[in-house]
């Protein structure tokens, strides 16, 4: 109990720092917000100052702060420049879509990467090996971006197995997802041979098998679930990156989620949305991580004491 | 398969680093001099390989790749070979200056953190590991929302997005270094904190960090590139292998060549990248100890390993020998596994 109030102490200055990011933000963009937002209206200097103080800009900046932490406390994000409407209600309409694919990435990054680290970890120097770092060392390297092409040149264009363009059907999820997932799948590759080749060295895996333990066994039982531990680990610390990438390819594959609001955004600088985003993934991060740890601390008593 | 297992075991240490075959030697070498050779030909004189202007344009539209125009040619008859050649100049000063930007701040706010009082050194790294728990993308994205597009903006960008990792493991170093016994003696010779700093820790970071900046260059690339995929970065007609990419990706259907050499080109530059830093790594560290400790690519991708799971994963007998000098010694310490 002691380690779970400790975890949620921890994450609490974090959530704070994040929300001091995002306000920053609004007073980086250079000029005024109010003519930003009047920007292109013609507005008069009575317009501006008006504005400026609807919004609170003519407080002093702890005020501010203050104000916006309240408003966010109360699950207000404030509304977007280019629309008028409210950006936690257009944000989080927008979430699902991207929390699905960021799911899907994760699950073809599992799927393959974990069964590919312990095949290559349990033989090294094999052929099998030889080619799952060869894949390893390849997924690290192609940008996702491109596969998500190379993936729609194959599969859409030629072999017409998937859709190019998302249709809100389960098919059109699989390329954006493997050409997502793929990266991670590579990187949980490496990490899972190489803690199963350790785990063999162990003196549990040697007592194990000095006690005639199956050599499936040995690799299910011991090996892989020591290695399990860093594997979750590094998926939690992934999933920001991974939330980021999903916004990225959610925009190549036309799916509406956060990713093209938020790019529409940042090109036209609608700094709330930004600040909203930056949020809603600032505590996206904090709470996996939170899961995570409670969850390796739930598996691994040794977890518990660090 | 006990056996097997066994008799395989050796092969493993092949690639463990210390014992770095001579194939493999040669090899990262080659590729240190040829990467060096193509950065500097592709910054300086891109002419002397592509002959044409990235953005002249012809009468020969979309024309496949073929013996006049190697990778074929783009809706305004513009050559792709000469573009995709041109087109790594902002790629690499993006990457190339945003990781030099990084390590300069993150061996400053290191360095800094890891000589300061206690107190200071704790404020430092907490807002360190705030801003690691932002994805690295995102501050960029945050940085170019505010700062406007282009290149200046992506070396910006990378340069900050990749300071907090660095700044992070120049730190641990420091606070390591600090009990070395010539930093002790230094500092009893009445040595100023300043400089004990330039003249005893600087010097004994540095293969450190040139290998942990050499490292983060294959990410800086991804990342440069995706910000100018999302047309953050330098704009029509101005060649650049994320933007090229981006426009060519509505003709995917019909002229294949428009993405694919610029994506390839993308691949090639990270795929060296890594397997240099890859190399450097394995070269400037045998024991394999700072990879244990710091697990490199994963500091700069924000892959944090926060405070309390330091030890999940780590087999219990090592957690208490993780600070000793002996802990890169130990013979089970070897295969590190992932020198793939």
């Amino acid at each position: 109990m002691a380690f779970v109030l400790r975890r949620l102490a921890a994450a609490i200055p974090v959530l704070i720092g994040v929300t001091i990011i995002a306000f920053v933000l609004i007073h980086l963009v250079p000029g005024n917000p109010a003519k930003v937002i009047l920007f292109g209206s013609q507005a008069t200097p009575q317009q501006i100052a008006a504005l400026t103080a609807q919004l609170g800009l003519d407080h002093p900046l702890w005020q501010q702060y203050a104000s916006f932490i309240g408003q966010l406390l109360h699950g207000n994000l404030g509304t977007s420049y280019a629309t008028q409407t409210s950006v936690a209600h257009e944000l989080l309409s927008r979430t699902p879509s991207t929390l699905i694919l960021t799911g899907a990435a994760l699950v073809v990054a599992i799927v393959v990467g974990v069964p590919l680290g312990v095949v290559a970890g349990a033989r090294p120097g094999s052929l099998v090996d030889r080619a799952a770092r060869g894949v390893s060392f390849l997924g690290v390297a192609v940008p996702y971006f491109f596969l998500a092409l190379v993936l729609v040149l194959v599969f859409s264009v030629r072999l017409r197995w998937f859709p190019a363009i998302d249709n809100g059907t389960a098919g059109s999820l699989v390329l954006p997802a493997v050409s997502l997932g793929w990266g991670y799948a590579a990187i949980l590759t490496r990490l899972v041979r190489g803690r199963i080749i350790e785990e063999y060295q162990s003196e549990y895996v040697k007592s194990a098998r000095a006690r005639g333990c199956a050599e499936w066994r040995i690799l299910l039982r011991h090996a892989l679930r020591n290695s399990s531990i860093p594997a979750i680990t590094t998926i939690g610390l992934q999933f920001g990156n991974i939330l980021t990438g999903a916004a990225v390819t959610e925009v190549i594959f036309g799916r509406a989620g956060l990713g093209s609001y938020l790019a529409t955004a940042i090109t036209s600088k609608n700094i709330p949305v930004v600040q909203g985003a930056v949020v809603l993934i600032g505590i996206g991060y904090v709470v996996i991580n939170l899961a995570v740890d409670l969850i390796v601390g739930a598996v691994d008593p040794r977890a518990r004491i660090a | 398969m006990a056996l097997a297992t066994a008799t395989t075991t050796p092969l493993i240490s092949t690639d463990a680093p210390g014992r770095m075959s001579r194939a493999r030697r040669a090899a990262g070498q080659a590729a240190i001099v040829i990467a060096a050779l193509a950065v500097v030909v592709l910054l300086a004189w891109p002419g002397i390989i592509a002959h044409v202007a990235p953005t002249a344009t012809g009468n020969d539209i979309l024309a496949a790749p073929g013996a006049a125009h190697w990778f074929g040619t783009d809706q305004l008859g513009r050559d792709v070979f000469s573009r995709t050649i041109y087109g790594a100049r902002p790629v690499l000063v993006a990457s190339l200056l945003g990781v030099v930007l990084a390590t300069v701040a993150g061996v400053g706010i290191g360095l800094a953190a890891g000589t300061a009082p206690r107190w200071l050194n704790s404020v430092i790294m907490r807002v360190v590991d705030v801003l690691l728990a932002i994805p690295v993308l995102m501050i960029a994205l945050i940085l170019i929302a505010t700062a406007g597009s282009g290149v200046r903006s992506i070396v910006i960008a990378v340069g900050v997005a990749f300071t907090p990792g660095f700044a992070r493991v120049v730190e641990a170093s420091v606070r390591k270094l600090r009990s070395a016994e010539y930093v002790q003696a230094a500092k009893l010779f009445g040595s100023s904190p300043a400089r004990t700093s330039v003249r005893h820790l600087l010097p004994n970071l540095l293969t450190e960090v040139v290998v942990l900046g050499t490292s983060a260059i294959g990410w800086a690339v991804l990342t440069a590139t995706t910000l100018s995929f999302l047309g953050l970065g330098v704009q029509l007609p101005q060649p650049d292998w994320g933007t090229d990419l981006a426009a060519g990706a509505t003709n995917l259907a019909t002229s294949w060549w428009l993405s694919v050499f610029p994506g390839l080109a993308i691949t090639l530059t990270i795929l060296a990248a890594n397997f240099i830093g890859d190399y450097l790594l394995a070269a400037a560290d045998p024991s394999g100890r700072l990879r244990r400790a710091h697990d490199v690519r994963a500091m700069l991708t924000g892959r944090r390993r926060p405070r309390g799971t330091l030890a999940a994963g780590v087999p219990a007998a090592r957690v208490p020998a993780e600070d000793t000098p002996a802990a890169g010694l130990r013979a089970d310490d070897a295969p590190a596994g992932d020198a793939s």
